[in-house]
């Protein structure tokens, strides 16, 4: 116990997770290949891609979220302390231990994960009822500071989820997230369909709920939202992470360095708008080499091999690492 | 092409989302109309599309009143407008393969058969190929679906693209294939658009002008 910082073990480390679904007539989807990563306690990690590329999925993994027709491998240990696989633990353990508690969710449709016959206050007074055990008059304002924080108006906090716009359950959703102060928060696009300012401001609630000491792993497609909050991104690309790097080297002057991450970012309207061509493979029939190749300007003959995920990028062409 | 005079419009009960707005796209013009979640612009870009009555104003589409909105849009008006949401998933009959969802327009018109060709086209232009012609949504991604519903609203050749926040559940890339697809149609067409965001640097990017939506109390 005396180096125990140097030691000690990541908030969560992820290795080797495979998600493959079982489809009628015998086809199989390989949504998630192979992921690898860790995420330290106050660290935020954005995982970002396109629609499909299986980023979702990996979240609802982690939370034993997935159909039955899932098929799971490797492991994802939550620590730091009682350390806990993710993925080999039975379900009642989950749903008692680890849901709401060590590990958060904020929902890609929070109107589907709002309870719908109570208030949104309702909701957040008794999360930290179950959590803090707070008396009853701290409950109320313990509520109102997590709506608040969320940007979720304090006038609203009375009516139903189907009475919100899908924007307010987003922030209805991620007041919950806050109040429920698990170690581990996962928000699965937290901030779709929000507006710019909206945007900014949960995503620099995020941040700080970071820098309180919490790990988050945030999904999303939103790169402006990810280069404000993330300290690293990782790429994901038909079920595999193609590049990982701090967001400093990403989004600066060094640039991402798989070909596929370059092309994400050119995309942006403040960019060069030009869309990749083609579209990703299907994950049921994904080649056997680099699944980009065929909508890569860099493919040579080695792209029919798999690229490993060496030095932070799983490409056989990347651009050169720029040494800070 | 389009326009849009006083209107105000809102739904059954509690207090109107849109107070007396007027605008007007001309024909060929791209219009942005930028503003925050809650704040109306989507029950505009509705009532724009005939697809909501507003309590009050006007609508003309190539100078001609709208006199029905809905069920009651009369179809030689309903079809001059094109029409992509931000939830492909809602605006999607899960039943229908992506082929056949393409071609919904055309069921009615009776020109099936030829629109059969036009539909196929789409569906290349819009960058899906046949593998996933056959899936129906829910084997298909969001932006996979969302490349479907625009190669749908295309389907009749529109003289008005009306897109609500097309893209805001897309990644970079899609969006600006997206983008790209509208303004090739456009540019072939001569097709005027509506787009509806809260992106600014998206619509600065992609429309000749951009309007902020004027501030309305946001209410659920
Ligand atoms: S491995 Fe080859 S095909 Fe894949 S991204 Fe790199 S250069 Fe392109």
């Amino acid at each position: 116990m005396n180096d125990a910082s140097a030691a000690r073990p990541p908030l969560l480390a992820v290795h080797e997770l495979s998600v493959r679904f079982l489809m009628p007539g015998g086809r199989h989807v390989a949504a998630v290949n192979g992921v690898s990563f860790e995420l330290a306690a106050g660290e935020c990690l954005a995982l970002v891609g396109e629609s499909g590329c299986g980023k979702s999925v990996l979240a609802s993994a982690l939370l034993g979220l997935l159909p039955g027709n899932a098929r799971t491998r490797g492991t994802a240990l939550l620590g730091p302390d009682d350390r806990i696989d993710l993925l080999g633990a039975e379900e009642t353990t989950l749903a008692r231990t680890v849901r709401g508690r060590r590990a958060g969710l904020i929902p890609q449709s929070p109107a589907a994960h709002l309870t719908p016959v109570r208030t949104v206050r309702s909701q957040l007074e008794e999360t930290v009822r179950e959590l803090r055990d707070t008396r009853r008059g701290a409950l109320r304002a313990a509520a109102e500071a997590a709506a608040a924080r969320a940007a979720f108006p304090a006038d609203h906090l009375d009516r139903y989820p189907h009475q919100l716009s899908g924007g307010l359950a987003q922030r209805a959703a991620t007041a919950l997230a806050l109040v429920a102060d698990a170690p581990l928060l996962i928000a699965d696009e937290p901030t779709t369909g929000l507006d710019r300012d909206l945007v900014d401001r949960t995503v620099d609630e995020l941040r700080r709920h970071t820098d309180e000491g919490h790990g988050l792993l945030v999904i999303t497609h939103d790169l402006a939202a990810a280069a404000r909050m993330a300290d690293r991104v990782a790429v994901m690309y038909a079920g595999r992470i193609v590049e990982v790097a701090t967001a400093a080297d990403f989004f600066g002057a060094a640039g991402p360095r798989h070909p596929y991450a370059r092309g994400l970012l050119d995309a942006l309207p403040e960019r060069a708008f030009a869309p990749i061509p083609g579209l990703p493979p299907e994950l049921d029939a994904l080649p056997e080499g680099c699944a980009f190749a065929a909508r890569c300007d860099r493919a040579t003959d080695i792209c029919t091999t798999l690229p490993a995920l060496t030095g932070g990028v799983a490409c056989h062409h990347a651009s050169e690492a720029v040494d800070a | 092409m389009l326009e849009l005079e006083h209107i105000t419009a809102g739904y059954v009960r509690g207090e109107p989302v849109v107070r007396e707005l007027s605008l007007t796209v001309a024909d060929g013009e791209a219009v942005g109309l930028l503003g925050p979640s809650g704040c109306g612009k989507s029950t505009l870009a509705k009532v724009a599309a005939l697809l909501h009555r507003p309590f009050a104003g006007t609508v003309r589409l190539a100078g001609e009143p709208v006199r029905g909105f809905r069920y009651r849009a009369p179809r030689a008006q309903r079809t001059r407008i094109g029409v992509v949401f931000q939830q492909p998933r809602l605006a999607a009959d899960p039943r229908l393969a992506l082929r056949d969802l393409i071609a919904e327009p055309a069921r009615a018109t009776g020109r099936g058969q030829e629109l059969a060709e036009r539909a196929a086209a789409l569906a290349t232009e819009v960058g899906l190929g046949p593998e996933l012609l056959g899936r129906r949504p829910h084997e298909v991604s969001d932006g996979q679906l969302q490349r479907a519903c625009l190669a749908r609203a295309l389907l009749l050749r529109p003289s008005l693209l009306i897109c609500d926040e097309m893209t805001a559940m897309l990644d970079a890339s899609t969006t600006a294939a997206l983008v790209a697809v509208v303004e090739d149609y456009r540019r072939e067409n001569g097709a005027a658009l509506l787009a509806v965001g809260h992106d600014r640097v998206l619509l600065r990017r992609w429309c000749d002008r951009v309007l902020d939506f004027p501030a309305v109390p946001a209410t659920a």
